[in-house]
């Protein structure tokens, strides 16, 4: 984006601040900070490779003296190692996932939002529709009936989660359409797609990341859900929502298999919806926990 | 009021077409048939198979058809499952899936509704912000790490209750619970902002200065304009509730559409799932036209 189009920077930068002066706010962004260290710098902090078996210790309880520090699940494997590795393809997905549903969601709102009268009746109505329509089952059987490819998860995930963010940008981009730097713009001769491009876009910025940051949580939460039900990521890749699979099959014979895995999904879900909370309230406290 | 039902009745035609249009195009894009096993079929038997399922004409004649047994209830023969209609199927499943998500959104909003009642009451208290820390953990959490804790805790552990199955209500109340929290949460923190603001307006005040006590305003005044959030709410719910519940009947082995749903995607049970996912979506469009009916009616103000 260009950097002459401070105005949602700016607005976004006043929120920041004044989540800055919570403590609490910080804590989670500190915490998340950590989760996201960990799991790149994976390699460097253990010798285990991801799906290295170590025959010495199976299901053995987590313990410095082995090397285990998370303990070993049912083959031997390293959950340590297993749950940063798997963390990576978790923040992967949510990440990426997160981009298509940005792109879908953020040119169909500004579209519709700018082009108003019938195109956007339209427009919107369709996203009324997809509303209503149970996608997390459609999510399941695209990855039944197109195998289980990780590409295919970001796409399906993201289309299922552009619909909030093409609301609530339609409806910026609606106010947006008759303030005068619109107005000069149109009237200087730029195209329409320029205008939403270079002017519309660019100030939704502040409003579009706060959504970001509260999507990036559902994102990991359906791609678990998926793994959870054996749909999601395949061995010998792993991400949370697998590695809670594993873990609940063996919760009674080794908890900690269950344990770790769950405490990083839970703990980086609550520290981004803590903070998309916290952003939200800030860029407008009247908009309290918002519509679903 | 007839006329806003006319409308949305009409409105929610082309949400159930765009349904069966996706819900056919995935049967048809689905790789494999019906027939498809390790044994070879000669060219007429597959012919007459074809012939028999009606695969041999047009796309759209297909269409129709389908369109017309869906519209009579019937969603074809189960797959898998080779002497059962998958009408039959969700007749067996539902029930169970029924009674468990609809005593899960009971719970979820008795106890939302309470819990965010009181923390807006002691606002920016430490029992308000504990209350909202748990309730941002339980909306964290998802139901997959909850249920298997709850297993491992009052199942395996305390052994409270049982760990699944069906029976009585002590199989029921894990699954529950399970499936309650993340509502339950949710439910609480859009009470907690609204009943803020509600207790902060006019006519509270008013009541206030009249000498009402604080129950009476809660019951008769405020509670009404509060639960507004909820109440429109209650679709996505519905539907959080419905995919909970594949995973809860998952762990807690109960028998309903969910664990169908899970096996049957397994299976490749093509015409078990997507009969599925067209009666839930049915069911939701259903439940989100009486959430309208009842919003209307709730809060005069709005006219759809």
């Amino acid at each position: 984006m260009r950097r002459d189009s401070n105005q949602g920077h700016s607005l976004f930068r006043i929120a920041m601040q004044s989540l800055l002066s919570s403590k609490a706010t910080v804590t989670a962004f500190v915490v998340m900070a950590l989760v996201v260290l960990l799991t790149a710098a994976a390699p460097l902090l253990s010798p285990w490779a991801i799906d290295s078996t170590d025959w010495e210790s199976v299901s053995t309880p987590p313990s410095v003296e082995t090397g285990h520090y998370f303990g070993t699940d049912d083959v031997g494997r390293d959950i340590f190692v297993r749950t940063l590795y798997g963390g990576r393809i978790s923040l992967l997905v949510g990440l990426s996932a997160t981009m298509v549903s940005l792109v879908i969601g953020v040119f169909w709102g500004a579209i519709a939002g700018y082009a108003g009268g019938r195109t956007d009746q339209l427009m919107m109505r369709f996203v009324d529709v997809m509303y209503a329509m149970p996608f997390m089952f459609f999510v399941i059987l695209l990855m039944v009936y197109f195998g289980r490819n990780i590409f295919l998860i970001f796409i399906a995930v993201g289309a299922v989660n552009w619909l909030d963010m093409a609301r609530i940008v339609r409806g910026q981009a609606l106010s947006m359409k008759h303030r005068e730097f619109v107005e000069a713009a149109r009237a200087g001769g730029v195209s329409h797609l320029n205008i939403i491009r270079r002017h519309i876009i660019p100030n939704l910025l502040g409003v579009v990341i706060v959504y970001v940051t509260l999507t990036i949580p559902q994102v990991i939460l359906v791609e678990s859900f998926l793994s959870f039900l054996g749909l999601g990521v395949q061995e010998p890749m792993t991400s949370w929502g697998a590695l809670v699979n594993d873990g609940a099959a063996l919760m009674e014979s080794a908890p900690w298999t269950l344990f770790f895995p769950a405490l990083f999904l839970a703990l980086t879900l609550f520290c981004f919806n803590f903070i998309g909370d916290g952003l939200r309230d800030a860029l407008d406290p009247r908009d309290r926990a918002g519509e679903p | 009021m007839l006329r806003f039902t006319a409308k949305r009745f009409l409105g929610a035609i082309p949400t159930l077409l765009v349904l069966m249009v996706l819900a056919f195009a995935l049967i048809r894009v689905a790789p494999g048939g019906p027939f498809d096993s390790e044994k070879q079929l000669s060219a007429e038997i597959q012919e007459r198979l074809n012939a028999a399922y009606h695969l041999d004409e047009p796309l759209w004649q297909q269409f129709f058809r389908y369109l017309g047994n869906l519209l009579k209830g019937d969603f074809g023969p189960s797959f898998a499952y080779a002497d059962y209609t998958v009408s039959e199927l969700i007749a067996t499943g539902f029930p169970v899936s029924l009674k468990l998500g609809s005593l899960a959104m009971l719970l979820a909003v008795i106890a939302g509704i309470a819990i965010g009642t009181m923390a807006a009451l002691k606002q920016n208290t430490r029992a308000d912000y504990a209350v909202m820390t748990a309730a941002m953990t339980g909306i964290s959490v998802p139901t997959f790490v909850v249920a298997p804790l709850l297993v491992l805790v009052f199942a395996v552990t305390l052994q409270w209750f049982p760990a699944g199955g069906l029976g009585n209500w002590q199989n029921l109340v894990l699954p529950v619970i399970a499936l309650a929290l993340p509502q339950i949460a949710y439910i609480a923190r859009l009470t907690r902002g609204s009943m803020i603001e509600v207790l902060r307006s006019d006519y509270i005040r008013t009541a206030r200065a009249q000498g009402l006590t604080q129950a009476e305003i809660l019951l008769h005044h405020a509670l009404k304009a509060a639960v507004l959030p909820v109440v429109s709410y209650l679709g996505p719910a519905t539907a959080a509730i419905i995919t909970g519940s594949v995973v809860v009947e998952q762990i807690f082995g109960v028998p309903g559409l969910g664990r169908f749903f899970v096996q049957g995607a397994l299976n490749r049970d093509y015409t078990l799932v997507m009969g599925i996912v067209v009666f839930y979506g049915v069911l939701i469009i259903c439940f989100n036209f009486f959430v309208d009916i009842a919003y209307r009616w709730l809060d005069p103000r709005v006219t759809l």
